[in-house]
């Protein structure tokens, strides 16, 4: 050990001993910001916290998979039908283009049946008897979750086959059949019961004759609306909920070589593409406004429009006969309502689907106290539950946008919140999150990526057949989309923090819950990892002084 | 069907590193066992660009000697803020010795190595844009002459500093200084032609030459351990901003870094044997204003009256230097 | 080995017997035989391992020995005049850093008005900066100090000049007994430093010191150079027995034990100086001479003893303080205090004019004969007349107050003199 002259010569790393966070006037703290994505999921999924489990690929899909079924048990549906507001808002879109959420789920979801993924119970059976009406997507995810919160579950529904909308209202080339059916066979598994062609004729007394505890309805809107249109005997007029189901039957409806749909949305679109698929040469959707006004999701129309599918805008039916109908041409007022113009017009067409609206066969609730209805669904509160105190509602039969997704979120909220009211307890509030802004970002540290996109079936293929007409991302082009994610408000270890600080006050732990931490001891807050943060997982707080 | 190629990950090329990026390809900064030559309990002020540069120059160095480094230091802020008797930042053997010769007392360290047969262990030597191109510049140039075997970095604040923010040749022009200041007809710093000491190192046909910033690590890092496959006369020159001095936002350092890199005005570039070759082709160009508006240094351009002109002027050099060296993607092909 | 070769050969030789490591060199006169014979050893090899570093200045000079000596290199390098100006920052840093640097400082006059030619005024003008200074009197001497030097500033980590005077003995071919390299090798082992740049031990040196610490590191610094006054007669009794003569260490004494005027001096004017008390003597005149070989650390006790009993202490130097008077002559009035004698303090050589045996019998005999006052300050051979001519003509200058009446009522008053005198 050599001579260190005293002053002139000293010890490495003596200056440990000056500890300059005493410096600081405000101080670094790490965040868990609520990503516009998570935000945005009816089903409530932390999107952002999947992806993150995806992107590490290998072992990380099936934790990204488990991730997704601790609130949603149908990723491989969702990644068909769902009609992603998360990419909607993804951050990423005001950067180059959103990531394509929706796929990677559909990957994993997919992975997760290919690989025959299980789940469990998460709690020992706790003796109660809940009994789900409807064997939707409200209605299964509900039972899903209740079973995993150990209660007991029973569906009744008054079809012959599982899946409600999923089976009998969306096409099979959006959603594969053997999809559906291991997704809801894998909830089955948990021990839940199923009854068939059980109709509900008075749920008060079907609930006290099944002695349960607690009951979740969620029958949808399984009519369609019927409008009055003047029409000849000779006339061909169904509605199209009557003919996407009876596609589930033995025997296609015919509906000759010139199909009409009346209605601008998604079942709409749906029944026109079906329309195509059993042989009909021209299928044409009617409506009444514009292409940007419809309520249909423009990728659909997109996809119809590729299939050959004929739009006429700006028109009403004023009547319809054996093979013809009368059209009346449209315009769109000021205030964008469409006003008759008297313009009329001839369409040949051998049958005419209306696509106008559902609704809810609600004679089964008449009676209940407390239950009310309004503009035909029933209204619930904020725990889901009805007027009646234990039985609770979702889906297309409470008020809320009519989508599966939404419909699987409230039967998981509806669960919790019966898993709470059965234990008469409180059901404990999530964290309120900040939300992670696209201004928290520091966008300089995101390469260039522009987003994957689906292989699509070739024209020819999808007029003629029901194969899946969107097909799935490949493995590595999955892990590749998934990397796309920025996430937002949320640390992915980048190292940033860990390497800009001058002061060396970021200590670095590794792991995945807490993989850095602050050295208060040094750091002297001048707030560069905050500025460096790619993704705004850093907040600057001040100091109590 | 057809699908899109794999292509890069979303982030990892620019960031520090990445759990998802092989080790090998995450920057030194990065690691757990880096060797934080500049440890914590320095003295530098909050966001200090030179403490970070110095931090980021002798990790790599000493990744790349694997531990067998030795520092030569000039006097400057780096020396004072590291070294106030009893406490020192430095956890490898370092010298400090005068303001003017830190090139110089680096040589007489490399003949000392040599001769006792030490050829694994390399010497850096350091200092600041006074130290190094004003009054150490006949040192710099001695090394450089005789090719000795010293990597040399200046870290380039423009001003010195940490006498009180004084003018130095590396101050750019219209910049605010304790003794350029925005008083009469021309506000602030002279528009002189510089002096590139970047420049004059490849007018030696030193065996390497680079330029780089605090904003841009993997650059950084890669350049210093290019230079440390090299034997003889090797200078990297490092942008390093400096909150106090420069009158900028403390958390903004490696913004404003990034920003005289994307404006043109400090270009990034690498030499070998007096030619240029490579380049760090701009990314996202800027004009200069967006540059200059971040700093107070500067304000007086955009005071009453503001100085249009004078940050015409500023953008024209900018312009020239984007022309000289290829500094957009296109041009750089 | 006894040879007959010039003084910058014999000190390059004796220098390159000492094994140094790392040489910089840059050129100065009179210095650039010292530099080239090295350069020539290193190229054939005779002195290896040797790094020569040919630096672009004599401040990088200095830092080049700086770095080498602090990363455990032997470090040596040569200067003189304004070369030894230009590296006075790295003198202070080298000692301040406790660094133990060999350099030869070949003596020369510091201008304006440039001058090449020999006098004290480089050596003095950095006699405060913390350095050991030796002044040798002949080439001999000059070769035995430098390896005596390497030694010293090994045994205490300071560095050490060794002070010859420019050409009149750099570039004089004289007798010169040169040791063989296994007599220096026993003499001197190899270098082994109190600190080092390593990194299998890393250490920080130079650290910035403030008001609480500072004054203790200059003390400590102090009390390490007054060591080598204990030190150098050491080395010197060593010296002598290893190598079979004498090396003055401190002070060299000649027939001053029993003399009532003594002439105290620096350097080679020493040997005209003895040669002059030996024609004084042999008139019967009781003359001796004191020579002062280590002038930094001051041997104020050995000087004192050396000049006791002396009625008469002449002090002839090579420099002076401007504005003051003589430098020597106020050091060794140090050593005199509350002695009974008169010191006369006499500046001569100045800028390499020449100092004659019969000038110093004239200067001596002045003194004896009561001619020349004490404690005023002589010049040896000044043209007098000139100064005067030169004062006179800038006294119409209005500015001119007491002081410079002062000088040329002095001028005035012994212009008939050979020396004047002034305050």
């Amino acid at each position: 050990m050599m001579e260190r002259p005293f002053a002139i010569t000293l010890d490495v790393g003596s200056s440990r001993a000056n500890k300059t966070g005493s410096w600081r006037t405000e101080r670094p703290v790490y965040v868990h910001r609520l990503p516009p994505c998570s935000s945005a999921c009816p089903a409530g999924e932390d999107v952002q916290q999947w992806l993150y489990d995806a992107e590490e690929g290998d072992g990380g899909y099936e934790r990204a998979w488990r991730r997704i079924m601790d609130d949603n048990p149908f990723p491989a549906v969702m990644g068909r039908v769902c009609y992603h507001p998360c990419e909607t808002k993804c951050n990423r879109g005001q950067l180059d283009e959103a990531v394509g959420i929706n796929s990677v789920e559909r990957f994993l979801g997919d992975e997760g049946i290919a690989r025959g993924w299980r789940v469990e119970a998460l709690v020992p059976p706790s003796g109660k008897r809940v009994l789900v009406v409807g064997a939707g997507p409200s209605g299964l995810s509900a039972a899903y979750h209740l079973a995993r919160l150990g209660h007991a579950v029973t569906v009744y529904d008054a079809g012959p086959r599982q899946g409600g909308m999923m089976r009998f209202g969306i096409p099979k080339y959006r959603l594969p059949r053997d999809v559906l059916d291991a997704e809801i066979e894998r909830i089955l598994d948990l021990g839940v019961e199923l009854e068939l062609d059980r109709q509900v004729a008075s749920v008060l007394d079907d609930m006290v004759a099944g002695g349960f505890d607690a009951v979740f309805l969620a029958v949808g809107a399984h009519l369609g609306k019927r409008a009055y249109i003047p029409a000849g005997s000779a006339a061909k007029v169904l509605d199209a909920v009557s003919l996407l189901r009876s596609m589930e039957g033995e025997e296609p409806p015919q509906l000759g070589r010139r199909v009409v749909v009346y209605g601008g949305g998604n079942t709409a679109i749906d029944a026109a593409r079906t329309a195509k698929r059993l042989g009909a040469e021209e299928a044409i959707i009617v409506y009444r406004r514009t292409r940007e006004r419809m309520p249909a999701h423009d990728f659909e129309v997109e996809e119809a429009l590729e299939e050959g599918v004929l739009m006429k805008w700006l028109s009403t039916i004023t009547h319809v006969d054996g093979g013809k109908l009368v059209v009346e041409q449209m315009e769109l007022d000021e205030t964008g309502f469409p006003q008759p113009t008297g313009q009329l017009e001839e369409l040949e067409a051998d049958s005419l689907v209306l696509a106008l609206g559902q609704e809810t066969d609600l004679s089964f609730v008449d009676g209940v106290p407390g239950l009310e209805i309004e503009d035909g669904v029933v209204s619930v509160d904020e725990t889901m539950m009805t007027g009646y105190p234990g039985i609770f509602a979702g889906g297309d039969m409470v008020p809320a946008e009519r989508t599966v997704t939404v419909a699987v979120g409230h039967g998981k909220q509806a669960a919790r919140h019966i898993d709470a009211w059965l234990r008469s307890a409180e059901l404990t509030p999530s964290v309120e999150r900040q939300s992670a802004d696209f201004g928290h970002l520091n966008t300089w540290y995101y390469t260039e990526a522009p987003r994957s996109l689906r292989p699509q079936l070739e024209a020819a293929r999808r007029q003629s057949t029901f194969e899946e007409v969107v097909g799935g991302l490949d493995e590595s082009t999955a892990l590749y989309e998934a990397r796309r994610c920025l996430s937002c408000g949320n640390c992915f270890s980048c190292d940033n923090c860990y390497g800009v600080c001058p002061d060396n006050a970021v200590i670095k732990l590794g792991g995945r819950d807490e993989p850095y931490a602050f050295d208060y001891d040094y750091c002297k807050g001048c707030g560069i990892c905050a500025a460096e943060c790619p993704c705004g997982a850093i907040e600057m707080v001040p100091e109590e002084i | 069907m057809s699908a899109e190629k794999l292509k890069l990950y979303q982030v990892g090329t620019f960031a520090v590193g990445n759990r998802l990026l092989d080790p090998e390809q995450r920057t030194v900064q990065a690691r757990m066992e880096r060797s934080n030559t500049l440890t914590s309990g320095h003295r530098a002020c909050r966001g200090c660009g030179e403490a970070l540069g110095a931090r980021y120059a002798l990790d790599a160095a000493m990744r790349a000697t694997d531990g067998r480094l030795i520092a030569a230091n000039a006097t400057g802020c780096l020396e004072v803020f590291s070294t106030p008797y009893p406490e020192s930042s430095w956890q490898l053997p370092w010298l400090h010795s005068l303001f003017g010769n830190a090139p110089a007392i680096a040589s007489g360290i490399a003949a000392a190595l040599k001769v006792k047969g030490r050829n694994d262990v390399r010497v850096i030597g350091q200092g600041g844009d006074g130290g190094t191109l004003d009054i150490g510049f006949a040192c710099l140039s001695g090394m450089f002459e005789r090719n000795d075997d010293v990597l040399y970095v200046c870290y380039d604040n423009e001003a010195y500093m940490n006498t009180g923010v004084q003018r130095s040749s590396a101050t750019p022009p219209a910049a605010r200084t304790a003794n350029t200041k925005p008083l009469g007809d021309e506000p602030g710093n002279v528009f002189g032609q510089g002096k590139s000491a970047p420049l004059i190192a490849m007018a030696h046909e030193i065996p390497y030459v680079a330029t780089a910033t605090v904003a841009d690590l993997h650059d950084l890092e890669d350049k210093i351990e290019r230079a440390m496959e090299f034997h003889g006369a090797r200078y990297v020159h490092i942008l390093v901003p400096c909150p106090l001095g420069w009158g900028s936002e403390a958390s903004e350092t490696i913004k404003i870094a990034r920003l005289a890199q994307e404006t043109g005005l400090f270009p990034v570039f690498e030499a070998e044997a007096g030619e240029v070759v490579a380049v760090s082709p701009i990314r996202q160009r800027v004009s200069v204003e967006e540059y200059l508006r971040t700093q107070r240094r500067f304000a007086h351009l955009f005071g009453d009256p503001p100085r249009a002109d004078v940050i015409a002027q500023l953008q024209s050099r900018a312009d020239r230097n984007i022309r000289r060296f290829g500094l957009l993607a296109e041009e750089a092909a | 080995m006894r040879s007959q070769l010039e003084g910058s050969l014999a000190v390059a030789k004796a220098v390159a017997l000492c094994r140094p490591e790392v040489i910089s060199a840059y050129p100065i006169s009179p210095q650039t035989h010292i530099v080239e014979a090295l350069s020539d050893l290193v190229r054939t090899g005779e002195l290896a391992p040797c790094e020569y570093l040919m630096v672009e200045s004599e401040f990088g000079a200095m830092s080049a020995a700086i770095g080498a000596s602090a990363a455990g290199a032997r470090a040596y390098t040569a200067t003189a005049s304004q070369g030894l100006l230009y590296m006075a920052e790295a003198l202070y840093n080298a000692s301040g850093l406790g660094l133990p640097i060999v350099m030869t400082v070949a003596n020369r006059a510091i201008g304006a008005p440039i001058n090449i030619w020999n006098d004290h005024s480089d050596a003095m003008s950095q006699r405060d900066c913390g350095w050991i200074q030796l002044y040798a009197e002949s080439n001999q001497h000059a070769v035995d100090l430098h390896v005596q030097a390497f030694r010293l500033a090994e045994e205490l980590s300071l560095p050490v000049m060794v002070c010859m005077d420019g050409f009149v003995l750099t570039h004089a071919i004289e007798p010169v007994e040169l040791p063989t390299q296994e007599q220096v090798d026993a003499f001197l082992p190899p270098f082994d430093p109190r600190q080092v740049l390593d990194p299998d031990d890393p250490v920080t040196i130079g650290a910035m010191v403030g008001p609480e610490a500072f004054a203790e590191v200059k003390y400590l610094m102090h009390a390490k150079q007054m060591q080598a006054l204990d030190l150098i007669p050491d080395i010197s009794g060593s010296f002598s027995q290893a190598f079979g003569r004498t090396s003055s260490g401190l002070v060299r004494t000649y027939r001053s034990a029993d003399a009532d005027t003594i002439v105290v001096a620096l350097g080679s004017v020493l040997g005209t100086i003895e040669e002059v008390v030996d024609e004084l003597r042999g008139e019967g005149e009781r003359v001796g001479a004191v020579g002062i070989t280590c002038f930094r650390p001051y041997p104020l006790e050995e000087i004192r003893a050396a000049l006791r009993g002396a009625r008469r202490v002449i002090v002839l130097e090579k420099a002076f303080a401007v504005g003051l008077g003589g430098i020597v002559g106020q050091n060794v009035r140090l050593a005199l205090s509350g002695h009974a004698v008169s010191v006369y303090d006499t500046v001569a050589g100045l800028g390499g004019r020449p100092i004659t045996r019969r000038t110093l019998r004239t200067l001596i005999a002045d003194v004896l004969e009561e001619r020349l006052e004490p404690d005023r300050l002589a010049f040896l051979d000044l043209d007098w007349k000139l100064v005067e001519r030169e004062l006179q003509r800038v006294s119409a200058d209005p500015r001119s107050g007491p002081h410079a009446e002062n000088i040329l009522r002095d001028i005035g008053s012994v212009a008939a003199s050979a020396h004047g005198g002034a305050r």
